[in-house]
């Protein structure tokens, strides 16, 4: 090691010591962690502005897309200046005066303060917790509802699914359905973001005429023959649980724990 | 030099594939080759993980205690694997959303390990990153392949695009649902292997043990 005899002070001292002393193992793995640590916080730093606007970007390109106005040619954000952002209370169905700018769902599920523990009979879209607050989407033309987007979430197989569900202005009639974040196995479970799988979604009754929740996810394909096929949409090959877990989470969303108290208010209010 | 960086390069592609000579890093083979796209930023990923993480490994070779050798080694790759991970949030976040945990995975992937182990602690910088840039590219090669079986005969597409119309689209090919589950990546895998070593048949291994007679002198 001729060059590191040139150099004069602790590093060429240290660089000298034999690679097993323990003296020298401690620094190595002391300056290599300082060096790593440094890398990822940089980086975890500096793409984060960009992180973030690409998740807001995502969260408005979906709600867009649940409610089919996305038009790939026109901005998103002036897209999205037609949703009016309200926060609801979801025990009483009624409208909160909390800013929907500041308020975010997704922490308040995880604040005690802010969310409710679920019980056994209740936890069907296996959350355990639920916010007290919800951000919804609303979208008029000419002043008449057009469209309400809810957010849901639940668990399926691997990861929770984040997601959008739109109905129309009955409160029954589904708009679509779509997941922006989930973690569920490419090609299977992941076929959630399918969109011929999607499409099936639109148009299916949530409720029927006495006012029960029916929607769910079945075991293979639809047989539009049998009564209550406009309940229910074709499961996803392969993906059994995952299948499940939307099935359960919309039926969790748009039942008396979830949306239930609102929706229900809302369509009384339309008759 | 230059011939040595040659062949550290091609050499990976078929005649020492990390995947089908060493068996090395087939999880990740099995789980994100239902679809070409995914396949395809995979292995971008992880040949630009192998090659750097390599690079860096070789040019502190010489200071790295032999006890914590692999710390050191893992500490290296999971930093990289992190900002490759970042980003790819920032710059390609469709892609990464689809990847999900497999980027992060690339952590626990043999090859990278396995190259750094083998090859970037005798070797110096340069070529050990042509070597981590050959490794990565054989992986990308079978994954690629396995992805475009796997692709299109279980959704009858190519990269998304539509190559052989299916049945409940209106065509006429019923797509092979095994191929989008996980065993079906062993079975392309296996009969690439199969096919590599029937042409290629250096790469046959001998067996482990013959079974001869047992005489009874033997056993007595």
């Amino acid at each position: 090691m001729a060059e590191t005899n040139k150099k004069q002070g602790m590093i060429a001292s240290i660089l000298s010591l034999p690679n097993d002393d323990p003296k020298k193992t401690i620094i190595v793995a002391f300056l290599l962690c300082l060096v790593c640590s440094v890398l990822v916080s940089t980086s975890a730093v500096m793409f984060k502005p960009l992180q973030l606007a690409n998740k807001e970007a995502d969260i408005k390109k979906n709600i867009l897309a649940v409610t089919g106005l996305l038009d790939e040619s026109s901005d998103i954000n002036t897209l999205f200046e037609r949703f009016e952002v309200k926060v609801i209370d979801l025990e009483t169905g009624n409208y909160s005066d909390i800013d929907p700018a500041s308020y975010d769902q997704r922490k308040a599920s995880g604040d005690p303060e802010q969310s409710i523990k679920l019980s056994a009979e209740q936890n069907i879209a296996n959350i355990g917790r639920r916010a007290k607050l919800a951000k919804i989407y609303l979208l008029k033309e000419n002043n008449s509802l057009k469209q309400v987007v809810l957010p849901v979430h639940g668990y399926g197989l691997w990861s929770t699914l984040y997601g959008f569900v739109s109905l129309e202005a009955d409160f029954n009639t589904i708009g679509g359905l779509q997941f922006y974040s989930h973690a569920e196995t490419p090609g299977l479970g992941g076929e959630v973001d399918n969109p011929k799988w999607r499409k099936q979604w639109q148009g299916k009754k949530a409720f029927n005429e006495s006012g029960e929740l029916k929607i769910e996810v079945i075991r293979g394909h639809v047989d539009f023959q049998v009564a209550g096929a406009e309940h229910q949409v074709d499961g996803l090959s392969g993906a059994t649980l995952t299948s499940r877990g939307v099935s359960n989470l919309v039926n969790f969303w748009l039942g008396n724990d979830g949306f239930g108290p609102y929706l229900k208010k809302m369509s009384e209010m339309e008759k | 030099m230059a011939s040595e960086i040659k062949s550290s390069v091609v050499d990976p592609l078929i005649d020492n594939n990390p995947i089908t000579l060493q068996v090395l890093g087939v999880c990740s083979a099995l789980a994100v080759t239902t679809n070409m796209m995914a396949a395809l930023i995979m292995s971008i990923a992880l040949t630009t993980v192998t090659a750097f993480s390599s690079a860096i490994i070789s040019s502190i070779r010489n200071h790295i205690p032999s006890s914590i050798r692999i710390i050191v080694q893992m500490t290296i790759i999971a930093s990289l694997v992190i900002v490759v991970d970042q980003l790819l949030k920032a710059y390609a976040y469709e892609a990464s959303k689809q990847l999900s945990v497999f980027v992060g995975l690339i952590i626990t992937n043999c090859i990278v390990l396995g190259r750094a182990e083998a090859y970037a602690m005798k070797n110096p910088p340069i070529l050990s990153f042509f070597d981590g840039i050959g490794n990565g590219l054989g992986y990308s090669l079978i994954l690629m392949v396995v992805a475009f079986f796997r692709e299109l005969l279980g959704t009858g597409k190519l990269f998304g695009h539509t190559i052989i119309p299916v049945a409940n689209e209106g065509g006429w090919y019923i797509p092979n649902g095994l191929m989008l589950l996980p065993p079906s990546a062993f079975f392309v895998i296996g009969l690439l292997i199969w096919l590599i070593r029937s042409l290629k048949k250096e790469q046959v291994e001998p067996a482990d043990y013959q079974i001869h007679q047992v005489h009874r002198t033997e056993v007595l």
